[in-house]
C-alpha cells in the first residue's frame, strides 16, 4: 500500500507498510541522510526529526500514526550553500568529530530554540539531554547552540 | 553517494594523461638492501604511489590514512598544500582504497600524522623539486632563482608557468630519496592553523558523508542473526517462513553463520526478527562469574614478560605502600552500529567500508571468501565513530556474505544489539603497584605488575587465521588469531606501564591473559587507560605518604622537560595551589602522561563534586595543557584532546559491558549507559607549540591522564581513593560507606 507524508513541505506517496518506521522511508525512499540510524530504540536521538515541530524519534515513529502532520529534517533546515544559523554554527564551532550524532543535537536544537529563543547554557544541556555524542564533542555543540541563539537573535 | 569508476592507480595516472610513463626504478643498493625511508614511505616507496599531479595543475594525494572523524584528512590535507604551494582547494584527498592508495595498514595509535604525515610531507617536497627542475629547463633559469606562489612558477625575468603545464614532463614513477628538504616550519603559511574540516559541511546539512548513505542501483538490505552467546552452534531455524516474508530475496545460511537480504530495509529487520524467534542454538562459551571477574581472569593462563628493569644499590625504603587497581571490559559503543556495502559484479568483489584499515581487511576477506586478492577491493568511506577496532571489519565480511547469496548488491547495517554484544572489548585488566620511599619522601623502589587480555585481534594481526567475526561460525570455519601483545616501547597491554618518572629501581612486569573468555581487542588507546589510572593514582599515594603536594611530588620525580613543562603549566591554569584538603564534596587532581612514552605530552587537572547521598561525582571543569610537537592544525588538536577527556570521563564514571553466564548482557544504552550532555565537563585546552619538534599524535593522549585526575580528586575531595573502574554511584556509595 501507498502511504502519504508531508516532509520538508512537499508531499510524497511511499510504498510500504504503514508500521515502517519513518526513518527508513526518509532514508531509503526519500534519500535523505540527515537522520541516522543509531539504536532503534528511540534512546540515542541520532535519528531526531520534528513534527509540527516537536522532536521525534524517527526510528520508532510508524508512518501510519503520522497523517497530515509536517515533517522536518535537517535538510529542511539549509543546504550546503545557505545554512540554517544552526547549521552555520556548527561549522564555525566546528562542532562535530565523526558527526554521526549531529543530526540529532542540530534537530533537538531547534526546537529547543524554536520554544526558548535565548536558552543558558544549562538549558541548552537539559534540552540536548536525551540525544548521545560519542566522540566527546559535547562542549562545541553547546557553544554552537548559544551562538546560534545569538545569531539568529541578531537578525 | 556517486560511486566512482573502477580503475586502479596505474590505469588512473594513463588515462588522467598528466605524466609521462616510464619504466626508470630508482637505483637499488647491490647487496640487495634498500635504504630505509621515513614514515609511511618505508613500505610504501613510489612517488606515484602518494600524488598527482593534475594537468589543471592541481594535485591529488593518495593517503592510506583514513578519516574517522578525527580530523586527519583536513591535516594531510594541509601538510600535502604546504609543501607543494598550492591553495587548499586545489588539493584532493583520496584515502583508504587497495586499488589506489597506499598501504599504510590500520589508522591507529594515534600515527597518521606521524607516519603519513611524514611521507605526504616528503613526497610533496620532492614532487615540488621535480617540477621546479622542469620550470628551470622551460624558464632557462636556475631552479634557485624560482619562486612559486599557488602552483604557479615565476623566473626572475617574471615569466611564468603552472604545475599543469609542467607535469607532463615530470615523472612521478620512481622512487622517493626523502632528500628534498621539507619548508622550513617559520615558512610555514598554512600548517600550524586552524583550517576548517572539509568534511563538516555535509555533515550538519544532509549531505553524503558515510558509507551507511550509500546507494546503488539494485541495492538490497540485509541483516544479521547472531548467536545468543560466543561459540554458540545454530542447530535449527525456520528459513522458509522467513523466505515467505514480503520482500525477503534470501535467507543465508552457512553453517551457524546466518542472514538474510531484502527488497526493503524494514523489511529485512522483520525477516531477522522472524528468524531470531525460530532459531535454535546450542552450546557456547559460558561466562565468567560477573561478580568474581577478576579472581576467574588471574587463574588463566599467561605469558610473562618483564618490560623493564632498572637496579641501583639503595637502602631500604622508611615507607611502602601497596595497591591495586581494576578496569572492567569496555565498549567501543559507536553512536551508528557498523555498516557496509558489498557488490559482486564480473566476479569481482568490491566492498565500501568505514574499517580502519581496507588493506589488512581485504586480506581477511580474501581468506574468509576463498577469493583471489586480485578481485577483491575495499573503499573506505566514513563512519560512525570507531575509537578502535569495533565492528566495522566484521560487517563487511557479513555483507559480502549475503551480497554473494542474493546476487545483488547489499547494504548491511548491524542492529544495536549486534554491535554492544559482538564488538570486540577493550580488555578488563588488574595492576598491582608497590612503591617504597626514602626518609626524605623520595621514591625509591617502583615494582608493577599488570595483567590483561590482548589488546589487538584486528584483521591480518600477527599469527592470524582469519579474525573476522562470521568466518569463525562458517561450515567450513576459521580460527582466530593468537593472544599477542605488541611490544615495548610502543606495549598493549604494558602501554604506559613503564613510568616516565626517574626512578633508581624498577621491575615492569606484564602478564599476558591467553585464554580470552570475551572478544577483546583495540579500544582506544589500549593498556594505557589502566595502566596511566594506576600509576598516576598510585604516585598521588605516594605523595601523601610523603606528606608532598602531588605537582611538587610529580617533578620531584621528573627529568624530562617538556613533561615538566606541561605540568607546570596546567598547574597555573588551573589556579593549583600547594597542599590542603578537599571539604568531602569538592576536591581537584592532576595527573600526567606521555601516550606510549613516545607520544604528545598531556597534563590534565580536573575538578569534581560528590553528592554522598546518592554516589553521584560530577565533573564540572577539566583543564589539559598539550604538547604535541608541530602542530598541524591547533583547532583540530584541541578537538582531539577535549574528546579524549570526555570520553576518558564516560569510560570513568560509567561504563562496564554487563554479562551474566550465559552471554553478554549490555545490548543497548540502558544497559551500557555513557556520559550525557548535562553530566560533560567544561573543557579548557592550552596547546604549547614546538615549530621544530616532529609533530606527536593526540587522539589518545588524554584519556589516562583524565582517569587519573578524576581519582586523584576524588582522594582529594573525600579522603577516600577509588581504585576500580567504573567510579559508579554504587562503588561511591560503598566507598564513602
Amino acid at each position: 500500500m501507498a502511504i502519504s507524508l508531508k516532509v520538508n513541505g512537499a508531499r510524497h506517496s511511499v510504498p510500504t507498510e504503514p508500521d515502517t518506521p519513518l526513518l527508513y522511508v526518509l532514508r531509503n525512499d526519500l534519500a535523505l541522510n540527515g537522520a541516522k540510524f543509531g539504536c532503534g530504540l528511540a534512546q540515542c536521538g541520532a535519528c531526531t526529526v520534528l513534527i509540527d515541530g516537536r522532536t521525534t524519534r524517527s526510528c520508532t515513529t510508524e508512518i501510519g500514526s503520522i497523517g497530515d502532520a509536517e515533517i522536518t529534517t535537517i535538510e529542511g533546515l539549509g543546504t550546503i550553500e545557505k545554512p540554517h544559523p544552526l547549521q552555520q554554527a556548527f561549522i564555525d564551532e566546528q562542532a562535530a568529530q565523526c558527526g554521526y550524532c549531529i543530526n540529532g543535537m542540530i534537530m533537538a536544537a531547534k526546537d529547543l530554540l524554536d520554544r526558548n529563543p535565548r536558552p543558558t547554557e544549562h538549558e541548552v544541556r537539559e534540552g540536548l539531554a536525551t540525544n548521545l555524542c560519542r566522540c566527546g564533542t559535547h562542549g562545541r555543540i553547546i557553544r554552537a547552540v548559544l551562538r546560534a541563539a545569538q545569531m539568529i537573535g541578531k537578525t | 553517494m556517486t560511486m566512482t569508476a573502477t580503475l586502479t592507480r596505474r590505469q588512473f595516472s594513463k588515462s588522467a594523461g598528466a605524466l609521462v610513463i616510464a619504466f626508470s626504478l630508482a637505483p637499488r643498493f647491490a647487496s640487495g638492501q634498500v635504504a630505509s625511508l621515513p614514515g609511511s614511505l618505508a613500505n610504501n616507496r613510489m612517488l606515484e604511489a602518494w600524488l598527482r599531479i593534475n594537468v589543471d595543475g592541481s594535485a591529488t594525494i593518495f593517503a592510506g590514512k583514513v578519516e574517522l572523524g578525527q580530523g586527519i584528512l583536513t591535516a594531510l590535507q594541509q601538510i600535502a598544500a604546504e609543501e607543494l604551494d598550492l591553495p587548499l582547494a586545489r588539493v584532493a584527498m583520496i584515502s583508504g582504497d587497495t586499488a589506489r592508495t597506499p598501504d599504510e595498514g590500520w589508522t591507529a595509535g594515534s600515527q597518521s600524522i606521524e607516519y603519513g604525515g611524514t611521507a605526504i610531507r616528503l613526497a610533496c617536497a620532492e614532487a615540488r623539486a621535480l617540477l621546479l627542475d622542469q620550470a628551470a629547463k622551460r624558464l632557462n633559469s636556475a631552479a634557485d632563482t624560482l619562486g612559486v606562489a599557488d602552483g604557479v612558477v615565476s623566473g626572475p625575468d617574471g615569466r611564468r608557468v603552472g604545475y599543469g603545464e609542467l607535469a607532463g614532463a615530470v615523472d612521478l614513477q620512481r622512487e622517493v630519496t626523502a632528500k628534498v628538504a621539507p619548508k622550513p616550519p617559520a615558512r610555514h603559511t598554512i600548517v600550524g592553523h586552524s583550517i576548517p574540516r572539509h568534511d563538516i559541511p555535509a555533515k550538519v546539512t544532509g549531505g553524503a558523508a558515510y558509507v551507511q548513505d550509500i546507494r546503488m542501483p539494485g541495492m538490497a538490505h540485509g541483516r544479521v542473526v547472531r548467536p545468543p552467546r560466543y561459540g554458540a552452534k545454530l542447530e535449527s531455524v525456520n528459513e522458509s517462513a522467513a523466505r515467505g516474508l514480503a520482500g525477503v530475496i534470501s535467507v543465508v545460511r552457512d553453517g551457524s553463520f546466518l542472514g538474510v537480504v531484502a527488497e526493503r530495509e524494514e523489511q529485512a529487520i522483520k525477516a531477522r526478527t522472524a528468524l531470531v524467534a525460530s532459531a535454535k542454538w546450542s552450546g557456547g562459551t559460558e561466562m565468567p562469574d560477573p561478580d568474581r571477574l577478576f579472581d576467574y581472569l588471574m587463574a588463566l593462563p599467561t605469558q610473562t614478560s618483564v618490560v623493564s628493569e632498572k637496579q641501583a644499590m639503595v637502602p631500604d625504603g622508611a615507607k611502602t605502600l601497596e595497591a591495586t587497581y581494576t578496569r572492567p571490559f569496555q565498549a567501543h559503543a559507536s553512536i551508528g552500529p557498523s555498516c557496509a556495502v558489498a557488490e559482486f559484479k564480473d566476479s569481482k568483489l568490491t566492498v565500501w567500508t568505514h574499517s580502519q584499515g581496507v588493506f589488512p581487511l581485504k586480506r581477511d576477506l580474501v581468506k574468509a571468501l576463498r577469493m583471489d586478492a586480485s578481485a577483491v577491493r575495499c573503499i573506505h568511506v566514513e563512519g560512525s565513530g570507531c575509537y578502535g577496532h569495533n565492528g566495522a571489519d566484521d560487517v563487511a565480511l557479513d555483507a559480502a556474505l549475503l551480497a554473494r547469496a542474493a546476487g545483488r548488491p547489499v547494504r548491511l547495517q548491524w542492529m544495536r544489539d549486534d554491535e554492544f554484544a559482538w564488538e570486540p572489548y577493550g580488555s578488563a585488566m588488574l595492576a598491582r603497584a608497590k612503591a617504597s620511599l626514602d626518609a626524605s619522601g623520595r621514591i625509591i623502589n617502583w615494582n608493577y605488575e599488570v595483567w590483561s587480555n590482548t589488546h589487538l585481534t584486528r584483521p591480518s594481526a600477527p599469527g592470524t587465521d582469519n579474525n573476522l567475526l562470521a568466518s569463525w561460525y562458517l561450515a567450513d570455519p576459521s580460527t582466530p588469531g593468537p593472544a599477542v601483545n605488541i611490544p615495548q616501547p610502543a606495549g598493549g597491554s604494558d602501554r604506559n606501564a613503564v613510568p616516565l618518572y626517574d626512578f633508581p629501581n624498577q621491575r615492569i612486569v606484564n602478564h599476558l591473559i591467553t585464554a580470552m573468555p570475551m572478544r577483546v581487542s583495540a579500544l582506544r588507546t589500549l593498556g594505557a587507560y589502566a595502566n596511566v589510572f594506576a600509576l598516576e593514582s598510585f604516585m598521588d599515594e605516594l605523595a601523601a605518604a610523603a606528606g608532598q603536594d602531588p605537582v611538587a611530588f610529580r617533578l620531584a620525580h621528573m627529568k624530562d622537560p617538556r613533561a615538566r613543562a606541561v605540568i607546570e603549566a596546567v598547574a597555573k591554569k588551573a589556579g593549583w595551589k600547594d597542599g590542603g584538603k578537599g571539604d568531602g564534596a569538592r576536591g581537584r587532581g592532576i595527573a600526567f602522561a606521555k601516550y606510549k612514552n613516545l607520544s604528545v605530552y598531556v597534563a590534565v587537572v580536573a575538578e569534581i563534586e560528590v553528592d554522598r547521598g546518592t554516589g553521584t561525582i560530577r565533573v564540572p571543569r577539566v583543564f589539559a595543557v598539550t604538547d604535541a610537537g608541530q602542530i598541524i592544525n591547533p583547532d583540530g588538536l584541541t578537538n582531539q584532546i577535549e574528546g579524549g577527556i570526555i570520553q576518558s570521563a564516560s569510560w570513568t564514571l560509567h561504563e562496564a559491558v554487563r554479562f551474566d553466564r550465559n552471554g553478554i548482557t549490555s545490548r543497548d544504552w540502558s544497559s551500557y549507559p555513557i556520559l550525557t550532555m548535562p553530566e560533560v565537563p567544561k573543557v579548557e585546552v592550552e596547546l604549547i607549540d614546538q615549530p621544530n619538534e616532529k609533530s606527536l599524535g593526540a587522539g589518545e593522549g588524554s584519556q589516562g591522564p583524565a582517569v587519573a585526575a578524576i581519582a586523584n580528586a576524588f582522594a582529594h575531595a573525600t579522603g577516600t581513593r577509588l581504585r576500580d573502574l567504573p567510579f559508579n554511584r554504587k562503588r561511591v556509595r560503598t566507598a564513602l560507606g
